[in-house]
């Protein structure tokens, strides 16, 4: 038996994902809509999602709107703005009961289908133009929202490294765009924005529930309708220059924080790219990994410590937060980890419990209706047609000779080290 | 074995004391792939002062020393049990709260085995020297971490500022300098002490047969030896009811201020069903008074004093408990009187109507629909309502029977100016 079966339709516009599960208690709407990440466009659509969740024609305030909402038994709604690979995705999800655990027959799921519709395509707007309050108020959240990476130094020093290593690609763009160009922006620029991404971008409707497949299909018929596109596509680029660099940013911080960028080479549906989560998990995916046994059990020198992958770029991003002077023993037994990797110097046993483990946690995503729409959403964005049980099947085949073969890919860019003032002195 | 069935939510669960005390709990969830366990100890950071089975005096034991012992317990003659269990396809975590141990797993595969697995960690404590110093070392990075998180601070700073002696304003972790007493003879005493069967319980959630597992479990701990444990005794010193600090401000190495208004509950000694009446109620009002649909909240956003980090949360257990509002800020001081005053207005009924309530009932009855899809929350949330002799399936009838009146007496029992504290974080920079 399938692990979960996903049908797909084609709609007028976009597509429309529907996995009907009895497992959960509520329904899951979630609209994604990508673009490729520009510098010209990141800000601006890192706005639009907030303007949009604020109000609408229907509710034109946002307390009405969320009164809306909690009449709804609290329908749960938030964006999101995300990079996945060099594309910048906005998601808007809706969470709402299921009503047959309720004592009221309230049919939700075609109410919270319409007020996904309402954000959508119904906003707060005359003239060409956004409701001026609206855009003005969320364009000071966005800034604090910038601000807000610098104060927490784990995401910044993973930012910083991003932005260091990928320094002429797009993907060194933040996600949530920039301060600078933040004044620019207004209520009919904005605009125009929002009607050039919907008739542009790449768009997709998934449902997660106990529903009905043709219910949804007519529901979601009558109240999305957009142009026909054809979604731009990037070309990721695999052969970057590598040339290994390590940069140093002096803050004051009490502990320092070591992000260390790979190029890995292999992208998301590629043949070995299954190997590569292999390795991933053998190198430092895990709390089994040789990065937390040796970086952290052996050598007491983290608290945590672990790499992971950004599949759709090719990326692998190790962090760990260190004491400033064991900077450059940190860095050496990292390395030591990773040639021991390329010489195939782990276990069999190695190879079992960490596929073991990765198929427990993605069988374990696939429990929460948010996870599975990350895990479908993998192949919309790589533009491939891999179920699940593919990707299951596909890891475990895995060979030793496989992981080596993409050990040795992998390409060590850039050391980042977020360190105190007072260290080195 | 009993069998509870909660029809409204097409939920059953299984319960059994067994002969040594333990609290069984199973929960079988179909159509789901993972099986999540916890294995908690009502034992946490406050526990610092108690009496050793078996002897006269009372002994207080260093800062963060229970979240130490979490951290030992993973560690075995033979290697430490996260291989075990990751050879199991199992991930294992554990965590430490004010008044709770948790361990726990979740898998797909082997769940008798990793059940096993976890029993018999937590049930065979092996310590020494060499491992205890090791530990330090990693500990010390962690609470070198929270150091430099701003909201971390910010968090507990505003919890120091409400209790003078209640040990409920120490640091989870403690701080270097305390864990660098610890020896594994203070661990042992009190894993002596707090890791009897009779002062823990087992949580399994996940698409398990009920009958399997408890024979399992029985099986186990019938193999295993327990004398009876006496009550357990614990000291704490008597606490004001006033707050310690009206304010404090910390700064860092941040770009935009944070700022916490907290209300210190006069001593709450409720457990059982008044305490899950009365926290409901505070959550409630809370909601009605901040939440995104309030006039508050769109007062503070409209003219820009709050964005989305503003939240508010009510925390209640035996002998403490505390409410806080606020989030990130240009304003620091303006949000702290806006929000003060705002609590003042509900103290005097504002905003708490008829249909206020209907509405948030509503919507924390979906909220609870939304959360027992966490297989998670519900192991989680269960254990610690049951500590406090409380039952978390009623939290929707509860919800259902709440009146105003409920209301404005939480708000009226709550709100008081003299337990009003503030913290605030701001740039190193400005100020």
């Amino acid at each position: 038996m399938a692990v979960i079966s996903e049908s797909i339709k084609d709609m007028k516009g976009y597509k429309l994902h529907i996995v009907k599960t009895e497992k959960f208690k509520t329904n899951t709407i979630v609209w994604k809509m990508k673009a490729p990440l520009t510098s010209e466009d990141v800000t601006k659509r890192a706005l639009l999602p907030y303007v949009l969740q604020s109000s609408s024609k229907a509710y034109p305030s946002t307390s009405k709107f969320r009164s809306y909402l909690d009449e709804l038994y609290g329908a749960n709604l938030f964006v999101d703005v995300s990079k996945k690979g060099e594309y910048q995705v906005l998601s808007f999800s809706l969470e709402i009961a299921n009503e047959k655990f309720l004592s009221d027959p309230d049919p939700l799921l075609k109410k919270g289908m319409q007020l996904m519709a309402e954000i959508l395509v119904n906003p707060l707007a005359e003239n060409e133009a956004f409701d001026k309050d609206t855009v003005e108020k969320e364009k000071r959240t966005l800034k604090q929202r910038i601000q807000a990476v610098y104060d927490d130094k784990m995401r910044y020093s993973n930012f910083r490294l991003v932005q260091e290593m990928c320094k002429d690609e797009p993907y060194a763009l933040h996600v949530n765009g920039e301060i600078d160009d933040i004044p620019q922006i207004d209520e009919k620029n904005l605009y125009e924005y929002y009607k050039k991404a919907f008739a542009e971008d790449e768009l997709d409707l998934f449902i997660i529930g106990d529903v009905d497949e043709a219910e949804v299909q007519s529901i979601a018929q009558d109240l999305l309708q957009f142009e026909q596109r054809t979604p731009k596509v990037v070309e990721a680029s695999k052969s970057v220059h590598v040339e290994e660099k390590t940069v140093k940013d002096k803050e004051d911080v009490k502990q320092g924080k070591l992000n260390i960028g790979y190029r890995t080479n292999v992208l998301y549906g590629d043949k070995d790219y299954y190997a590569l989560q292999v390795f991933n998990g053998i190198f430092g995916g895990f709390s089994h990994s040789k990065l937390f046994l040796n970086v952290r059990e052996k050598n007491s020198l983290a608290y945590y410590v672990a790499s992971r992958l950004e599949s759709h770029k090719g990326l692998m991003m190790v962090m760990s937060g260190i004491e400033f002077e064991n900077f450059e023993l940190a860095v050496k037994i990292i390395r030591e980890q990773m040639e021991a990797m390329q010489a195939g110097d782990f276990t069999d046993q190695e190879i079992e419990q960490t596929k073991a483990v990765i198929e427990n946690q993605m069988l374990e995503t696939m429990d929460t209706a948010r996870g599975m729409v990350e895990v479908l959403y993998h192949n919309v964005v790589s533009r491939q047609n891999v179920s699940l049980d593919d990707w299951l099947q596909g890891m475990s085949k895995t060979t030793k000779e496989e992981i080596v073969d993409v050990a040795k890919k992998v390409q060590l860019d850039t050391v980042y080290f977020l360190t105190g003032l007072e260290a080195d002195k | 074995m009993e069998k509870i069935t909660f029809e409204q939510l097409q939920e059953e669960m299984y319960y059994e004391k067994l002969s040594n005390g333990l609290d069984v709990y199973i929960l079988p969830k179909k159509g789901f792939n993972k099986t999540y366990a916890t294995f908690t100890t009502k034992y946490g950071s406050i526990d610092n002062h108690f009496l050793p089975p078996g002897k006269n005096d009372f002994v207080k034991v260093p800062d963060g020393i229970a979240h130490f012992l979490e951290h030992k317990l993973f560690e075995k003659e033979d290697g430490d049990v996260f291989q075990q269990f990751s050879k199991q396809g199992a991930s294992a975590n554990a965590f430490t709260s004010f008044t709770r141990t948790a361990y726990l797993f979740s898998s797909t595969s082997n769940v008798e085995k990793n059940l096993e697995t976890l029993i018999d960690f937590v049930q065979e404590p092996y310590f020494t020297e060499k491992t205890v110093e090791k530990e330090k070392g990693i500990i010390g990075q962690e609470i070198t971490m929270y150091d430099d998180n701003p909201d971390w601070r910010l968090y507990f700073g505003l919890i120091q500022n409400m209790y003078k002696n209640h040990p409920v304003s120490i640091d989870i972790a403690g701080t270097i300098e305390s864990i660098s007493h610890i020896t594994k003879d203070m661990l042992y005493e009190c894993y002596e002490t707090f890791y009897h069967p009779s002062n823990m319980l087992l949580f399994v959630v996940g698409p398990v047969s009920p009958e399997e597992i408890m024979g399992l479990i029985k099986e186990n701990q019938g193999k295993k030896e327990y004398k009876n444990l006496p009550e357990i005794q614990r000291r704490f010193d008597e606490e004001q009811v006033g707050v310690a600090e009206k304010k404090q401000v910390l700064k860092m190495n941040v770009q935009t201020s944070k700022c916490l208004v907290g209300i210190k509950a006069a001593n709450p000694t409720e457990s059982g069903r008044e305490m899950l009446k009365k926290e409901l109620s505070i959550n409630v009002m809370l909601d009605i008074l901040f939440g995104k649909s309030s006039e508050n909240y769109t007062e503070l956003y409209g003219s820009g004093l709050i964005d989305d980090t503003f939240s508010y949360d009510y925390t209640e257990e035996q002998g403490f408990g505390f409410a806080m509002v606020g989030g990130d800020t240009n304003e620091p001081d303006v949000l702290a009187s806006k929000l003060e005053a705002m609590l003042m207005e509900a103290k005097a009924g504002r905003g708490l109507t008829a249909e206020n309530l209907e509405r948030t009932k509503k919507k924390k009855i979906g909220a609870f629909l939304r959360a027992v899809n966490s297989p998670e929350y519900i192991a989680n949330q269960f254990t610690r309502y049951a500590f406090n002799d409380m039952d978390l399936f009623d939290v929707v009838p509860v919800l259902e029977s709440l009146t105003l009146e409920d209301l404005k007496q939480a708000a009226s029992e709550l709100i008081a100016e003299e337990r009003f504290t503030v913290c605030q974080v701001v740039p190193k920079d400005k100020q």
